[in-house]
């Protein structure tokens, strides 16, 4: 994509971003989302913009149902967690096994998708702006079940979803994976790296049906929590069940070759400010179900929503649709309670980093 | 004056940094009192003795070894022969040999029978990146759980903790190439029947808990074949 085409993209959400916003007061229930209003009424229900961490996440004045909701995702994707069961036991897909991918060219193609997906930084270099690989959040290789599967996520696109407020197809919700959750670089329409992870997703879609409610799609959403969200449990919860992998600091742990085998939760190596998992629900759902690691389900909802919310309070890379100020990229979109962006933490305001960085390939080291 | 009044300062220096390496190291080398130097099993580069089930210890990360002398000392991780030691040892003593060890070259000298003179990097198998179906061999039991682990049963891969190749990360995720089979075959065992402490966060023994006695075999026989050179 050249600069000039760039900037007609740019202008285009923005306009289409004021346009739909107008259009948008009242009229989203129909797609079983998360309304604009309702966002807006949550927001001027606060009384002040810039309140402590834990006063300003509080969720409980939200309804159970808009809590449920997979922000980033297309609609019908509301999953309500079964009572009692385990991460993934509803689903009833099971994409076929490694070694039935085919021999041949299209095979080759499909394999090359996987490598991308778990070795993001080394397999897509050009595009990739951080340590984090897909497979940090799409576990067993986007093949668990309420893990965000790529089977599940291909029969759900297109699809109209909130954040771009347009109709996506599954390489345009790729490519914002690689712009917010990889803070890198949109690969160009039917890239390599598109075309073979789009092709590794249809594979493990294989006898899926196309219906976008496909059990085990996205994350498993947790109720609302029974207590006010709170940064200082969070923290406890964080130091002990979490810091001894990714580290009291958030930014992992890597091999002695340099790989980043822990991801980093937050900071410069970390997703930015525009991924879904900067969202506290998503990254609530995705904790309670898979966190720590072969061991999900063993936090309680109320520690997934603590820890979730202390994970989420912690800077990183500038959200890239940043448009000059904080508090203005954050009405425009981080108009929720499950966003920390521009949110006053500890006396900093989140967010307050300036202007992107421009994108510098992440290092990964050769083999 | 001034001459002797520096001479004496480096003296001291001498002193203090003498000191500090040679706890570990004279207790690796010489032993201490009744503890018997660690090399005369472990091996003068702290690479074990594989036929003996002997681990490795050099390379290994620092806390990881204090916290495994800790247990022998405590009695919660069970060896005969550990114990005794790990018990005449001072807590200071512990943590300078851990630290000794932890500080030594992972491809000692002496190289295990499994790890072969493979030049630096160039045997290490693309272990996460694999292409299963392209390889004429299916992969193995050992490999698949090494590498992909078994999520149908939520058992994560080793590879997701030890790091690429099992070459181990930080202070706390040690290494398990370089391990011999029996080593590790042996150590899973006492995971699943608690006679090791699981350690931090009972990782290890909720992972052990999946796996079968042939997964133990499997996993323990495939990092064991795996080429040591280059980890570290």
């Amino acid at each position: 994509m050249t600069p000039t085409q760039r900037l007609v993209l740019r202008v285009a959400v923005a306009l289409l971003t004021i346009v739909a916003g107008i259009v948008a007061i009242g009229a989203f229930d129909y797609w079983g989302m998360e309304s604009y209003t309702q966002r807006k009424l949550a927001s001027l229900r606060q009384a002040s913009p810039d309140v402590s961490a834990a006063e300003s996440a509080s969720v409980s004045a939200r309804s159970p149902a808009a809590s449920r909701d997979i922000a980033g995702d297309p609609p019908h994707a509301e999953l309500v967690t079964p009572a009692g069961a385990a991460s993934g036991v509803r689903a009833a897909f099971s994409p076929p096994s490694e070694s039935q991918i085919p021999i041949g060219e299209f095979g080759d193609v499909i394999r090359r998708g996987r490598e991308i997906f778990v070795d993001t930084g080394r397999a897509a270099p050009a595009y990739v702006g951080n340590s984090l690989r897909c497979v940090n959040c799409h576990l067993d290789a986007g093949r668990l079940a309420g893990s965000s599967p790529l089977w599940a996520a291909f029969v759900s696109y297109p699809a109209y979803r909130s954040k771009t407020q347009s109709v996506s197809t599954f390489q345009q919700r790729l490519q914002g994976c690689f712009e917010y959750s990889m803070n890198g670089k949109a690969p160009p329409p039917n890239a390599p790296e598109l075309v073979a992870l789009e092709s590794y997703a249809y594979w493990l879609a294989t006898g899926a049906a196309v219906d976008p409610k496909l059990p085990g799609r996205g994350y498993l959403a947790l109720a609302a929590p029974a207590q006010v969200r709170d940064y200082t449990r969070g923290e406890q919860v964080y130091a002990a069940n979490c810091a001894f992998c990714h580290g009291a600091d958030g930014a992992g742990q890597r091999s002695p070759d340099g790989v980043a085998v822990f991801p980093p939760l937050w900071g410069p190596e970390s997703f930015n400010w525009g991924a879904g998992m900067g969202r506290i629900n998503n990254a609530a759902a995705f904790i309670k179900a898979n966190m720590p690691l072969g061991m999900g389900g063993t936090l309680t909802d109320q520690q997934a929503w603590d820890v979730s919310l202390y994970m989420n309070s912690h800077e990183r890379p500038q959200d890239p649709r940043y448009s000059g100020s904080v508090q203005n990229t954050r009405s425009t979109f981080h108009d929720t309670d499950e966003s920390m962006y521009g949110r006053d933490v500890a006396g900093k305001v989140l967010g307050a980093t300036g202007a992107p960085r421009p994108f510098k390939p992440s290092r990964v080291p050769a083999r | 004056m001034t001459l002797s009044r520096n001479l004496s300062w480096v003296m001291f220096g001498i002193v203090l940094s003498t000191n500090v390496h040679a706890d570990g190291a004279t207790i690796a080398q010489q032993g201490a009192g009744s503890v018997v130097a660690c090399q005369s099993c472990h091996g003068v580069a702290g690479e074990g003795v594989a036929a003996a089930g002997f681990p490795r210890l050099a390379g290994m990360g620092a806390s990881y070894l204090q916290r495994q002398l800790e247990a022998f000392a405590q009695g919660t991780r069970s060896n005969a022969v550990m114990m005794p030691i790990a018990k005449a040892l001072s807590a200071a003593d512990r943590k300078a040999v851990a630290s000794h060890y932890a500080s030594m070259p992972f491809g000692g000298a002496a190289a295990m029978q499994s790890s072969t003179s493979a030049p630096r990097g160039a045997a290490e198998p693309k272990v996460s990146v694999a292409p299963a179906a392209a390889s004429a061999s299916a992969p193995t039991v050992g490999m698949t759980l090494a590498t992909r682990g078994r999520w149908s049963d939520t058992l994560p891969a080793c590879e997701q903790c030890h790091g690429p190749g099992g070459r181990g990360v930080g202070a706390d995720f040690p290494p398990l190439v370089g391990q011999s089979a029996a080593y590790l075959a042996a150590q899973l065992t006492a995971f699943k029947s608690k006679a090791r402490p699981a350690g931090p966060m009972n990782l290890m023994g909720v992972v052990a808990q999946k796996l079968s006695d042939a997964d133990v075999q499997e996993v323990a026989a495939y990092y064991a074949a795996l080429p040591a050179g280059g980890a570290r």
